[in-house]
Protein backbone atom coordinates (compact mmCIF):
# COMPACT_ATOMS: atom_id res chain seq x y z
CA UNK A 1 0.00 0.00 0.00
CA UNK A 2 2.24 3.09 1.25
CA UNK A 3 0.30 5.26 -1.14
CA UNK A 4 -2.51 7.27 0.00
CA UNK A 5 -4.45 10.71 -0.70
CA UNK A 6 -3.18 10.34 -3.93
CA UNK A 7 -4.49 13.70 -5.85
CA UNK A 8 -5.84 11.95 -9.27
CA UNK A 9 -4.62 14.26 -11.67
CA UNK A 10 -8.23 15.44 -13.26
CA UNK A 11 -11.72 16.50 -11.93
CA UNK A 12 -14.28 14.39 -12.80
CA UNK A 13 -14.22 11.53 -15.08
CA UNK A 14 -14.95 12.25 -18.57
CA UNK A 15 -18.56 10.16 -20.36
CA UNK A 16 -17.41 8.08 -23.64
CA UNK A 17 -19.50 10.91 -25.30
CA UNK A 18 -17.05 13.56 -23.97
CA UNK A 19 -13.76 11.33 -24.80
CA UNK A 20 -11.58 11.37 -27.69
CA UNK A 21 -11.37 8.89 -29.83
CA UNK A 22 -7.61 7.94 -28.49
CA UNK A 23 -9.28 8.54 -25.00
CA UNK A 24 -12.20 6.21 -25.78
CA UNK A 25 -9.68 3.30 -27.02
CA UNK A 26 -7.40 3.49 -24.00
CA UNK A 27 -10.97 3.57 -21.67
CA UNK A 28 -12.03 0.40 -24.21
CA UNK A 29 -8.51 -1.62 -23.49
CA UNK A 30 -8.96 -0.74 -19.77
CA UNK A 31 -12.63 -2.12 -19.34
CA UNK A 32 -11.19 -5.49 -21.32
CA UNK A 33 -8.32 -5.94 -18.88
CA UNK A 34 -5.54 -5.40 -21.28
CA UNK A 35 -2.48 -3.93 -19.42
CA UNK A 36 -1.44 -0.41 -20.53
CA UNK A 37 2.19 -0.66 -21.58
CA UNK A 38 4.97 2.23 -21.28
CA UNK A 39 4.76 2.51 -25.16
CA UNK A 40 0.90 2.82 -25.18
CA UNK A 41 -0.70 5.56 -25.58
CA UNK A 42 -2.31 7.10 -22.21
CA UNK A 43 -3.64 10.48 -21.18
CA UNK A 44 -1.42 12.91 -19.27
CA UNK A 45 -3.50 12.49 -16.35
CA UNK A 46 -3.42 9.31 -16.33
CA UNK A 47 0.35 9.20 -16.63
CA UNK A 48 0.62 12.28 -13.92
CA UNK A 49 -1.17 10.19 -11.05
CA UNK A 50 0.84 7.33 -11.54
CA UNK A 51 3.63 8.52 -11.12
CA UNK A 52 2.41 10.10 -8.20
CA UNK A 53 1.05 6.94 -6.72
CA UNK A 54 3.84 4.18 -7.64
CA UNK A 55 6.54 7.63 -6.38
CA UNK A 56 4.60 7.56 -3.15
CA UNK A 57 5.00 3.69 -2.82
CA UNK A 58 8.43 4.00 -3.76
CA UNK A 59 9.24 6.44 -0.85
CA UNK A 60 7.43 4.63 1.54
CA UNK A 61 9.38 1.09 0.95
CA UNK A 62 12.56 3.27 1.51
CA UNK A 63 11.50 5.23 4.46
CA UNK A 64 9.77 2.37 5.79
CA UNK A 65 13.79 1.14 6.38
CA UNK A 66 13.62 3.37 9.07
CA UNK A 67 11.83 2.29 11.72
CA UNK A 68 13.03 -1.26 11.19
CA UNK A 69 16.34 -0.50 10.66
CA UNK A 70 15.99 0.87 14.57
CA UNK A 71 15.78 -2.24 15.78
CA UNK A 72 18.14 -4.21 13.95
CA UNK A 73 21.08 -3.48 15.95
CA UNK A 74 19.14 -4.88 19.11
CA UNK A 75 17.25 -7.65 17.98
CA UNK A 76 17.22 -10.43 20.64
CA UNK A 77 18.17 -13.41 18.85
CA UNK A 78 20.87 -13.88 15.90
CA UNK A 79 17.36 -15.58 14.08
CA UNK A 80 15.64 -12.73 14.44
CA UNK A 81 17.89 -9.86 13.41
CA UNK A 82 19.08 -12.66 10.49
CA UNK A 83 15.35 -12.13 9.29
CA UNK A 84 14.85 -8.39 10.10
CA UNK A 85 18.04 -8.26 8.12
CA UNK A 86 16.37 -9.85 5.17
CA UNK A 87 13.42 -8.20 5.70
CA UNK A 88 14.84 -4.52 5.37
CA UNK A 89 16.80 -5.11 1.87
CA UNK A 90 13.51 -6.67 0.64
CA UNK A 91 11.70 -3.48 1.09
CA UNK A 92 14.89 -1.47 -0.34
CA UNK A 93 14.43 -3.86 -3.07
CA UNK A 94 10.74 -3.24 -3.75
CA UNK A 95 11.78 0.48 -3.76
CA UNK A 96 14.22 -0.27 -6.34
CA UNK A 97 11.37 -1.85 -8.62
CA UNK A 98 8.98 0.34 -7.90
CA UNK A 99 11.10 3.53 -8.92
CA UNK A 100 11.67 1.55 -12.03
CA UNK A 101 8.09 1.20 -12.51
CA UNK A 102 7.91 4.97 -12.69
CA UNK A 103 10.92 5.17 -14.45
CA UNK A 104 8.56 3.40 -17.63
CA UNK A 105 6.62 6.42 -17.40
CA UNK A 106 9.41 9.18 -17.97
CA UNK A 107 10.50 9.83 -14.41
CA UNK A 108 13.97 9.48 -13.04
CA UNK A 109 14.57 8.35 -9.33
CA UNK A 110 16.51 10.96 -8.80
CA UNK A 111 13.66 13.20 -9.58
CA UNK A 112 11.57 11.96 -7.20
CA UNK A 113 13.75 11.42 -4.69
CA UNK A 114 14.33 15.37 -5.06
CA UNK A 115 10.70 15.80 -4.62
CA UNK A 116 10.63 14.02 -1.45
CA UNK A 117 13.57 15.82 0.27
CA UNK A 118 11.91 19.18 -0.79
CA UNK A 119 8.66 17.74 0.73
CA UNK A 120 6.51 18.19 -2.18
CA UNK A 121 6.10 14.12 -2.69
CA UNK A 122 4.85 12.21 0.50
CA UNK A 123 5.22 8.35 1.89
CA UNK A 124 3.04 6.46 3.48
CA UNK A 125 1.49 7.87 7.41
CA UNK A 126 2.46 4.81 8.98
CA UNK A 127 6.30 5.51 9.08
CA UNK A 128 5.53 8.66 10.56
CA UNK A 129 5.10 6.61 13.84
CA UNK A 130 8.12 5.43 16.48
CA UNK A 131 9.10 1.68 17.18
CA UNK A 132 9.40 1.76 20.44
CA UNK A 133 9.81 -1.72 21.84
CA UNK A 134 10.70 -5.21 20.12
CA UNK A 135 7.15 -6.62 19.72
CA UNK A 136 6.82 -3.14 17.18
CA UNK A 137 9.00 -5.80 15.21
CA UNK A 138 6.14 -8.54 15.09
CA UNK A 139 3.72 -5.73 14.73
CA UNK A 140 5.02 -3.94 11.68
CA UNK A 141 5.49 -7.06 9.88
CA UNK A 142 1.77 -8.33 10.71
CA UNK A 143 -0.25 -5.50 10.61
CA UNK A 144 1.36 -3.34 8.45
CA UNK A 145 2.94 -5.44 5.92
CA UNK A 146 -0.33 -7.22 6.45
CA UNK A 147 -2.85 -3.77 5.30
CA UNK A 148 0.06 -3.44 2.52
CA UNK A 149 -1.03 -7.09 1.27
CA UNK A 150 -4.87 -6.20 1.08
CA UNK A 151 -3.90 -3.16 -0.86
CA UNK A 152 -1.23 -5.11 -2.93
CA UNK A 153 -3.14 -7.66 -3.65
CA UNK A 154 -5.92 -5.87 -4.96
CA UNK A 155 -3.15 -4.03 -7.02
CA UNK A 156 -2.22 -6.99 -8.63
CA UNK A 157 -4.66 -6.20 -11.20
CA UNK A 158 -4.02 -2.27 -11.55
CA UNK A 159 -3.78 -1.57 -15.56
CA UNK A 160 -0.56 -0.27 -15.81
CA UNK A 161 1.42 -3.55 -16.39
CA UNK A 162 4.91 -2.75 -15.27
CA UNK A 163 3.09 -1.49 -11.62
CA UNK A 164 1.23 -5.09 -11.95
CA UNK A 165 3.79 -6.95 -12.27
CA UNK A 166 5.87 -5.24 -9.68
CA UNK A 167 3.00 -6.16 -7.23
CA UNK A 168 2.66 -9.45 -8.21
CA UNK A 169 7.34 -10.13 -7.08
CA UNK A 170 6.61 -7.81 -4.37
CA UNK A 171 3.21 -9.72 -3.04
CA UNK A 172 5.35 -12.90 -2.86
CA UNK A 173 7.76 -11.41 -0.22
CA UNK A 174 5.24 -9.36 1.97
CA UNK A 175 3.08 -12.32 3.06
CA UNK A 176 6.93 -13.75 4.33
CA UNK A 177 6.68 -11.23 6.04
CA UNK A 178 3.52 -10.34 7.78
CA UNK A 179 3.97 -14.27 8.38
CA UNK A 180 7.21 -13.46 10.24
CA UNK A 181 6.13 -10.54 12.29
CA UNK A 182 3.05 -12.76 13.35
CA UNK A 183 5.25 -15.79 14.83
CA UNK A 184 7.36 -12.62 15.94
CA UNK A 185 4.69 -11.39 17.94
CA UNK A 186 3.40 -14.57 19.11
CA UNK A 187 6.26 -15.67 20.94
CA UNK A 188 5.76 -12.12 22.71
CA UNK A 189 2.03 -12.62 23.67
CA UNK A 190 3.03 -16.65 24.54
CA UNK A 191 5.66 -15.45 26.52
CA UNK A 192 6.67 -13.74 29.85
CA UNK A 193 4.30 -11.23 31.21
CA UNK A 194 6.73 -8.07 30.42
CA UNK A 195 6.96 -9.64 26.82
CA UNK A 196 3.25 -10.27 26.51
CA UNK A 197 3.05 -6.67 27.77
CA UNK A 198 5.12 -5.38 25.40
CA UNK A 199 2.88 -7.13 22.66
CA UNK A 200 -0.05 -5.27 23.93
CA UNK A 201 1.42 -1.35 23.67
CA UNK A 202 2.32 -2.69 20.46
CA UNK A 203 -0.83 -3.41 19.06
CA UNK A 204 -2.45 -0.39 21.07
CA UNK A 205 0.01 1.91 19.98
CA UNK A 206 -0.18 0.45 16.41
CA UNK A 207 -3.95 -0.29 15.20
CA UNK A 208 -5.18 2.78 14.35
CA UNK A 209 -1.99 3.78 12.18
CA UNK A 210 -2.58 0.83 10.43
CA UNK A 211 -6.16 1.06 9.58
CA UNK A 212 -5.52 5.00 8.59
CA UNK A 213 -2.97 2.94 5.96
CA UNK A 214 -5.65 2.91 3.41
CA UNK A 215 -6.71 6.45 3.49
CA UNK A 216 -10.32 8.02 4.32
CA UNK A 217 -13.45 6.94 4.31
CA UNK A 218 -14.70 6.50 0.46
CA UNK A 219 -17.16 9.59 1.63
CA UNK A 220 -14.15 11.63 1.92
CA UNK A 221 -11.85 10.28 -0.25
CA UNK A 222 -12.25 12.76 -3.39
CA UNK A 223 -9.49 11.47 -5.95
CA UNK A 224 -10.92 7.89 -6.01
CA UNK A 225 -13.75 7.80 -9.10
CA UNK A 226 -11.19 8.60 -11.68
CA UNK A 227 -8.66 6.14 -10.06
CA UNK A 228 -11.34 3.79 -9.95
CA UNK A 229 -12.34 3.90 -13.82
CA UNK A 230 -8.67 4.00 -14.46
CA UNK A 231 -8.03 0.80 -12.76
CA UNK A 232 -5.18 2.61 -11.63
CA UNK A 233 -7.20 1.81 -7.72
CA UNK A 234 -8.98 -1.12 -7.93
CA UNK A 235 -10.79 -1.34 -4.80
CA UNK A 236 -12.23 1.74 -2.00
CA UNK A 237 -10.22 2.61 1.07
CA UNK A 238 -13.57 1.23 2.96
CA UNK A 239 -13.68 -1.65 1.10
CA UNK A 240 -10.30 -2.84 2.07
CA UNK A 241 -10.08 -1.55 5.71
CA UNK A 242 -13.16 -3.58 6.02
CA UNK A 243 -10.95 -6.98 4.36
CA UNK A 244 -8.15 -6.02 6.70
CA UNK A 245 -10.29 -5.62 10.07
CA UNK A 246 -12.22 -8.79 8.98
CA UNK A 247 -8.78 -10.89 8.73
CA UNK A 248 -7.21 -9.55 11.67
CA UNK A 249 -9.54 -9.63 14.38
CA UNK A 250 -9.54 -13.52 14.85
CA UNK A 251 -5.28 -13.06 14.72
CA UNK A 252 -5.30 -10.75 17.58
CA UNK A 253 -8.18 -12.96 19.76
CA UNK A 254 -5.44 -16.47 18.99
CA UNK A 255 -2.76 -14.01 20.75
CA UNK A 256 -4.77 -13.65 23.60
CA UNK A 257 -4.26 -9.83 23.55
CA UNK A 258 -6.84 -7.13 24.37
CA UNK A 259 -8.79 -5.71 21.23
CA UNK A 260 -7.50 -2.52 20.49
CA UNK A 261 -10.63 -0.92 19.91
CA UNK A 262 -13.66 -1.06 22.43
CA UNK A 263 -16.39 -0.33 19.40
CA UNK A 264 -14.40 -4.06 17.59
CA UNK A 265 -17.95 -6.49 17.47
CA UNK A 266 -18.89 -9.06 15.28
CA UNK A 267 -21.93 -7.85 13.34
CA UNK A 268 -24.27 -10.55 12.39
CA UNK A 269 -26.56 -8.91 9.93
CA UNK A 270 -23.19 -7.22 7.89
CA UNK A 271 -21.22 -10.43 8.51
CA UNK A 272 -18.58 -7.60 9.06
CA UNK A 273 -16.72 -7.06 12.58
CA UNK A 274 -17.77 -3.53 13.26
CA UNK A 275 -14.80 -1.15 14.60
CA UNK A 276 -14.67 2.59 15.29
CA UNK A 277 -13.18 5.64 12.99
CA UNK A 278 -9.75 5.98 13.39
CA UNK A 279 -9.16 9.89 14.79
CA UNK A 280 -8.73 11.31 11.17
CA UNK A 281 -7.93 14.41 12.78
CA UNK A 282 -4.42 12.35 13.83
CA UNK A 283 -4.21 11.22 10.25
CA UNK A 284 -4.44 14.87 8.57
CA UNK A 285 -1.96 16.25 11.37
CA UNK A 286 0.21 13.20 10.28
CA UNK A 287 -0.60 13.36 6.51
CA UNK A 288 0.34 17.59 6.86
CA UNK A 289 3.79 16.63 8.57
CA UNK A 290 2.84 16.49 12.46
CA UNK A 291 2.64 13.01 12.98
CA UNK A 292 5.46 11.76 15.57
CA UNK A 293 8.00 11.12 13.20
CA UNK A 294 7.70 13.01 10.12
CA UNK A 295 10.30 15.99 10.87
CA UNK A 296 13.38 12.89 12.12
CA UNK A 297 12.29 10.86 9.31
CA UNK A 298 12.91 13.22 6.17
CA UNK A 299 16.12 14.32 8.38
CA UNK A 300 17.26 10.91 8.15
CA UNK A 301 16.46 10.57 4.49
CA UNK A 302 17.72 14.01 3.39
CA UNK A 303 21.37 13.36 5.42
CA UNK A 304 21.33 9.82 3.88
CA UNK A 305 21.38 11.43 0.58
CA UNK A 306 23.61 14.64 1.50
CA UNK A 307 26.62 12.65 2.94
CA UNK A 308 26.50 10.14 0.33
CA UNK A 309 26.88 12.78 -2.65
CA UNK A 310 30.84 12.60 -2.59
CA UNK A 311 30.14 9.08 -2.64
CA UNK A 312 28.15 8.85 -5.87
CA UNK A 313 30.16 11.94 -7.47
CA UNK A 314 33.26 9.47 -6.74
CA UNK A 315 32.13 6.37 -7.92
CA UNK A 316 30.55 8.51 -11.49
CA UNK A 317 34.19 9.65 -11.86
CA UNK A 318 35.69 6.53 -11.65
CA UNK A 319 33.17 5.38 -14.26
CA UNK A 320 33.45 8.32 -16.66
CA UNK A 321 37.16 7.71 -16.44
CA UNK A 322 37.45 3.95 -16.84
CA UNK A 323 35.03 4.69 -20.25
CA UNK A 324 37.55 7.29 -21.13
CA UNK A 325 40.44 4.78 -20.69
CA UNK A 326 38.67 2.20 -22.83
CA UNK A 327 37.80 4.54 -25.70
CA UNK A 328 41.63 5.34 -25.38
CA UNK A 329 42.68 2.07 -25.77
CA UNK B 1 44.69 -25.97 26.63
CA UNK B 2 43.04 -28.69 25.71
CA UNK B 3 42.79 -29.24 21.79
CA UNK B 4 39.22 -28.64 22.01
CA UNK B 5 39.46 -25.29 24.55
CA UNK B 6 41.93 -23.68 22.03
CA UNK B 7 38.95 -25.09 19.10
CA UNK B 8 36.37 -23.23 20.96
CA UNK B 9 38.41 -20.49 20.90
CA UNK B 10 39.95 -20.69 17.79
CA UNK B 11 35.83 -21.06 16.37
CA UNK B 12 34.63 -17.87 18.40
CA UNK B 13 37.49 -15.94 16.69
CA UNK B 14 35.73 -16.60 13.50
CA UNK B 15 32.18 -16.19 14.69
CA UNK B 16 33.11 -13.01 16.58
CA UNK B 17 34.59 -11.67 13.54
CA UNK B 18 31.15 -12.27 11.29
CA UNK B 19 29.18 -11.31 14.73
CA UNK B 20 30.45 -7.71 14.84
CA UNK B 21 31.50 -6.83 11.76
CA UNK B 22 28.15 -7.80 10.32
CA UNK B 23 26.36 -5.36 13.44
CA UNK B 24 28.52 -2.90 12.68
CA UNK B 25 27.60 -3.01 8.77
CA UNK B 26 23.60 -3.53 9.72
CA UNK B 27 24.26 0.05 11.49
CA UNK B 28 23.72 1.54 7.91
CA UNK B 29 20.48 0.24 7.44
CA UNK B 30 18.24 2.86 5.71
CA UNK B 31 21.15 5.68 5.76
CA UNK B 32 23.29 4.47 2.47
CA UNK B 33 24.64 7.16 -0.32
CA UNK B 34 22.02 5.19 -2.56
CA UNK B 35 19.45 2.56 -2.56
CA UNK B 36 21.83 -0.10 -4.30
CA UNK B 37 24.12 0.17 -1.46
CA UNK B 38 21.24 -0.28 1.43
CA UNK B 39 20.58 -3.86 -0.26
CA UNK B 40 24.10 -4.54 -0.59
CA UNK B 41 24.86 -3.57 3.04
CA UNK B 42 22.19 -5.50 4.40
CA UNK B 43 22.81 -8.06 2.26
CA UNK B 44 26.76 -8.41 3.31
CA UNK B 45 25.59 -8.35 6.97
CA UNK B 46 22.82 -10.93 6.43
CA UNK B 47 25.52 -12.89 5.15
CA UNK B 48 27.80 -12.48 8.03
CA UNK B 49 24.73 -12.79 10.61
CA UNK B 50 24.46 -16.18 8.77
CA UNK B 51 27.96 -17.44 9.14
CA UNK B 52 27.84 -16.55 12.87
CA UNK B 53 24.88 -18.82 13.53
CA UNK B 54 27.38 -21.88 12.24
CA UNK B 55 30.29 -20.69 13.41
CA UNK B 56 29.36 -20.01 16.81
CA UNK B 57 26.81 -23.07 16.53
CA UNK B 58 29.65 -25.35 16.45
CA UNK B 59 31.89 -23.29 19.20
CA UNK B 60 29.58 -24.35 21.81
CA UNK B 61 28.88 -27.75 20.16
CA UNK B 62 32.51 -27.93 20.66
CA UNK B 63 32.80 -26.46 24.40
CA UNK B 64 29.82 -28.84 25.01
CA UNK B 65 28.69 -27.33 28.03
CA UNK B 66 25.07 -26.43 27.02
CA UNK B 67 25.61 -23.14 25.60
CA UNK B 68 24.54 -22.26 22.04
CA UNK B 69 25.00 -19.80 19.21
CA UNK B 70 23.10 -17.32 20.90
CA UNK B 71 24.11 -17.45 24.59
CA UNK B 72 27.33 -17.11 23.33
CA UNK B 73 26.77 -14.04 21.20
CA UNK B 74 24.08 -12.31 23.97
CA UNK B 75 25.54 -13.40 26.84
CA UNK B 76 29.40 -12.89 26.98
CA UNK B 77 31.08 -9.39 28.38
CA UNK B 78 33.90 -8.08 26.17
CA UNK B 79 36.68 -9.42 27.77
CA UNK B 80 35.21 -12.96 26.54
CA UNK B 81 34.75 -11.73 22.86
CA UNK B 82 37.63 -12.52 20.39
CA UNK B 83 36.98 -10.71 17.62
CA UNK B 84 40.09 -8.83 15.47
CA UNK B 85 39.90 -5.15 16.28
CA UNK B 86 39.78 -3.85 12.69
CA UNK B 87 35.86 -5.49 12.99
CA UNK B 88 35.09 -3.12 16.00
CA UNK B 89 35.95 -0.25 14.61
CA UNK B 90 33.45 2.39 14.03
CA UNK B 91 31.42 2.92 10.84
CA UNK B 92 32.66 6.27 9.90
CA UNK B 93 31.82 7.80 6.24
CA UNK B 94 30.73 4.99 3.99
CA UNK B 95 34.85 5.68 2.24
CA UNK B 96 35.75 4.05 6.07
CA UNK B 97 32.93 1.33 6.13
CA UNK B 98 34.23 -0.12 3.01
CA UNK B 99 38.21 -0.05 3.33
CA UNK B 100 37.21 -2.14 6.59
CA UNK B 101 35.16 -4.42 4.33
CA UNK B 102 37.93 -4.87 2.43
CA UNK B 103 40.71 -5.45 4.04
CA UNK B 104 38.42 -7.75 6.05
CA UNK B 105 37.18 -9.60 3.00
CA UNK B 106 41.06 -9.60 1.52
CA UNK B 107 42.08 -11.90 5.08
CA UNK B 108 39.00 -13.64 5.52
CA UNK B 109 38.94 -14.69 2.09
CA UNK B 110 42.26 -15.87 2.59
CA UNK B 111 41.48 -17.69 5.12
CA UNK B 112 38.55 -19.43 4.45
CA UNK B 113 40.47 -20.77 1.54
CA UNK B 114 42.76 -22.65 3.75
CA UNK B 115 40.09 -23.62 6.05
CA UNK B 116 37.97 -25.48 2.80
CA UNK B 117 40.69 -28.21 3.58
CA UNK B 118 40.99 -28.16 7.67
CA UNK B 119 40.99 -31.72 8.80
CA UNK B 120 38.14 -30.88 10.73
CA UNK B 121 35.10 -31.89 8.31
CA UNK B 122 32.81 -29.39 9.87
CA UNK B 123 35.17 -26.27 9.90
CA UNK B 124 35.81 -27.57 6.40
CA UNK B 125 32.27 -27.39 5.36
CA UNK B 126 31.17 -24.07 7.12
CA UNK B 127 34.46 -22.47 5.25
CA UNK B 128 33.02 -24.11 1.84
CA UNK B 129 29.70 -22.27 2.13
CA UNK B 130 31.17 -19.11 3.50
CA UNK B 131 33.17 -18.65 1.08
CA UNK B 132 31.07 -18.18 -1.52
CA UNK B 133 29.24 -15.35 0.04
CA UNK B 134 33.00 -13.90 0.84
CA UNK B 135 34.37 -13.83 -2.71
CA UNK B 136 30.91 -11.92 -3.38
CA UNK B 137 31.89 -9.66 -0.72
CA UNK B 138 35.49 -8.66 -1.57
CA UNK B 139 34.60 -8.23 -5.59
CA UNK B 140 32.21 -5.74 -3.86
CA UNK B 141 34.28 -4.17 -1.53
CA UNK B 142 37.22 -4.21 -4.01
CA UNK B 143 35.52 -2.54 -6.64
CA UNK B 144 33.83 0.27 -4.60
CA UNK B 145 37.34 1.12 -2.79
CA UNK B 146 39.04 1.27 -6.62
CA UNK B 147 35.79 3.47 -7.90
CA UNK B 148 36.14 5.83 -4.99
CA UNK B 149 40.19 5.75 -4.48
CA UNK B 150 40.29 6.80 -8.27
CA UNK B 151 36.98 8.63 -8.25
CA UNK B 152 37.13 12.40 -7.63
CA UNK B 153 39.75 14.49 -5.26
CA UNK B 154 37.48 14.41 -2.41
CA UNK B 155 36.42 10.38 -2.85
CA UNK B 156 40.27 9.97 -3.64
CA UNK B 157 41.40 12.01 0.02
CA UNK B 158 38.28 9.65 1.64
CA UNK B 159 39.85 6.80 1.22
CA UNK B 160 43.30 7.27 1.53
CA UNK B 161 42.08 9.01 5.58
CA UNK B 162 40.08 5.55 5.72
CA UNK B 163 42.91 3.24 5.01
CA UNK B 164 45.45 5.33 7.02
CA UNK B 165 43.15 5.09 9.83
CA UNK B 166 42.29 1.15 9.85
CA UNK B 167 46.00 0.03 8.29
CA UNK B 168 47.02 -0.26 12.03
CA UNK B 169 44.50 -2.61 12.47
CA UNK B 170 45.53 -5.43 10.01
CA UNK B 171 48.63 -6.71 11.35
CA UNK B 172 46.45 -8.56 13.91
CA UNK B 173 45.34 -11.29 11.46
CA UNK B 174 49.08 -12.74 10.70
CA UNK B 175 50.04 -12.44 14.64
CA UNK B 176 49.78 -15.90 15.88
CA UNK B 177 49.90 -17.59 19.62
CA UNK B 178 49.31 -20.57 21.26
CA UNK B 179 45.69 -21.29 20.60
CA UNK B 180 47.16 -20.66 16.66
CA UNK B 181 49.75 -23.31 17.20
CA UNK B 182 47.45 -25.80 18.22
CA UNK B 183 45.40 -25.19 15.77
CA UNK B 184 47.95 -25.69 13.26
CA UNK B 185 49.48 -28.90 15.12
CA UNK B 186 46.08 -30.64 14.46
CA UNK B 187 46.02 -29.74 11.04
CA UNK B 188 42.92 -27.83 11.78
CA UNK B 189 44.14 -24.44 10.62
CA UNK B 190 46.83 -22.47 9.04
CA UNK B 191 49.35 -20.30 10.75
CA UNK B 192 48.20 -16.75 10.49
CA UNK B 193 51.65 -15.46 9.64
CA UNK B 194 51.33 -17.87 6.11
CA UNK B 195 48.48 -15.92 5.00
CA UNK B 196 49.82 -12.60 4.29
CA UNK B 197 51.45 -13.05 1.21
CA UNK B 198 48.72 -13.39 -0.12
CA UNK B 199 46.59 -11.02 1.56
CA UNK B 200 49.47 -8.70 0.79
CA UNK B 201 49.00 -9.80 -2.95
CA UNK B 202 45.08 -8.77 -3.00
CA UNK B 203 45.54 -5.47 -1.23
CA UNK B 204 48.42 -4.51 -2.94
CA UNK B 205 46.71 -5.02 -6.72
CA UNK B 206 43.53 -3.24 -5.23
CA UNK B 207 45.23 -0.67 -3.48
CA UNK B 208 47.20 0.38 -6.35
CA UNK B 209 44.34 0.21 -8.97
CA UNK B 210 42.59 2.64 -6.51
CA UNK B 211 45.22 5.21 -6.79
CA UNK B 212 45.89 4.60 -2.88
CA UNK B 213 49.29 4.28 -1.06
CA UNK B 214 49.86 1.69 1.92
CA UNK B 215 50.91 3.73 4.88
CA UNK B 216 54.63 2.91 5.44
CA UNK B 217 54.61 1.53 8.75
CA UNK B 218 53.88 -1.30 10.10
CA UNK B 219 52.81 -1.01 13.92
CA UNK B 220 49.68 -3.03 14.40
CA UNK B 221 47.37 -2.88 17.13
CA UNK B 222 47.03 -5.84 19.11
CA UNK B 223 44.43 -7.62 22.12
CA UNK B 224 41.25 -8.49 19.92
CA UNK B 225 41.69 -11.95 19.38
CA UNK B 226 42.60 -13.01 22.47
CA UNK B 227 40.37 -10.83 24.45
CA UNK B 228 42.99 -8.84 26.40
CA UNK B 229 42.70 -5.57 25.20
CA UNK B 230 39.91 -4.47 22.98
CA UNK B 231 39.01 -1.16 21.90
CA UNK B 232 36.49 1.50 23.76
CA UNK B 233 34.18 0.95 20.96
CA UNK B 234 33.02 -2.58 21.48
CA UNK B 235 31.63 -2.23 25.10
CA UNK B 236 28.90 0.51 23.11
CA UNK B 237 28.46 -2.15 20.64
CA UNK B 238 27.56 -5.00 23.13
CA UNK B 239 25.48 -2.58 25.01
CA UNK B 240 22.93 -2.29 22.30
CA UNK B 241 22.81 -5.79 20.85
CA UNK B 242 22.79 -7.67 23.84
CA UNK B 243 20.15 -5.08 25.69
CA UNK B 244 16.85 -7.39 25.21
CA UNK B 245 18.70 -10.45 26.34
CA UNK B 246 20.14 -8.80 29.38
CA UNK B 247 17.00 -7.13 30.02
CA UNK B 248 14.57 -9.55 30.28
CA UNK B 249 16.43 -13.14 30.91
CA UNK B 250 15.59 -16.43 30.07
CA UNK B 251 12.89 -15.61 27.73
CA UNK B 252 12.07 -16.84 24.26
CA UNK B 253 12.57 -14.52 21.22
Amino acid sequence: MYAQMIKTARSGVKTRDEMTDQERAFQDKIDNDIKIEPRDWMPDDYRATLIRQIGQHAHSEVVGQLPEGNWITRAPTLERKAILLAKVQDEAGHGLYLYSAAETLGESRDELVRLLHEGRMKYSSIFNYPTLNWADIGAVGWLVDGAAIVNQVALQRTSYGPYSRAMIKICKEESFHARQGYHAIMKMAFGSPEQKRQAQDAVNRLWFPAIMMFGPNDSESTHSEQSMAWKIKVKSNDELRQQFVDQTIPQIEYLGLDLPDPGIRWNEERGHYDFSDPDWSEFFDVIKGNGPCNVDRMTARRKAWDDGEWVRDGLLAHAQKKSARTAAE
Amino acid sequence: MTRDEALFDFLLRLGDNTLILGHRVSEWCGHAPVLEEDIALANTALDMIGQTQMWLGLAAEVEGKGRDADTLAFLRDAWDFRNLLLVEMPNGDFGQTLMRQFLFDAFHSVLLGRLMTSSDERVAAIAAKASKEVAYHLERSADTVVGLGDGTEESHARMQAALDYLWPYVGEMFRADAVDAEMVAAGIAPDPAGLREEFDGITTRVLSEATLEIPASSFGHKGGKDGSFHTEHLGHLLCSMQWLQRAYPGCEW
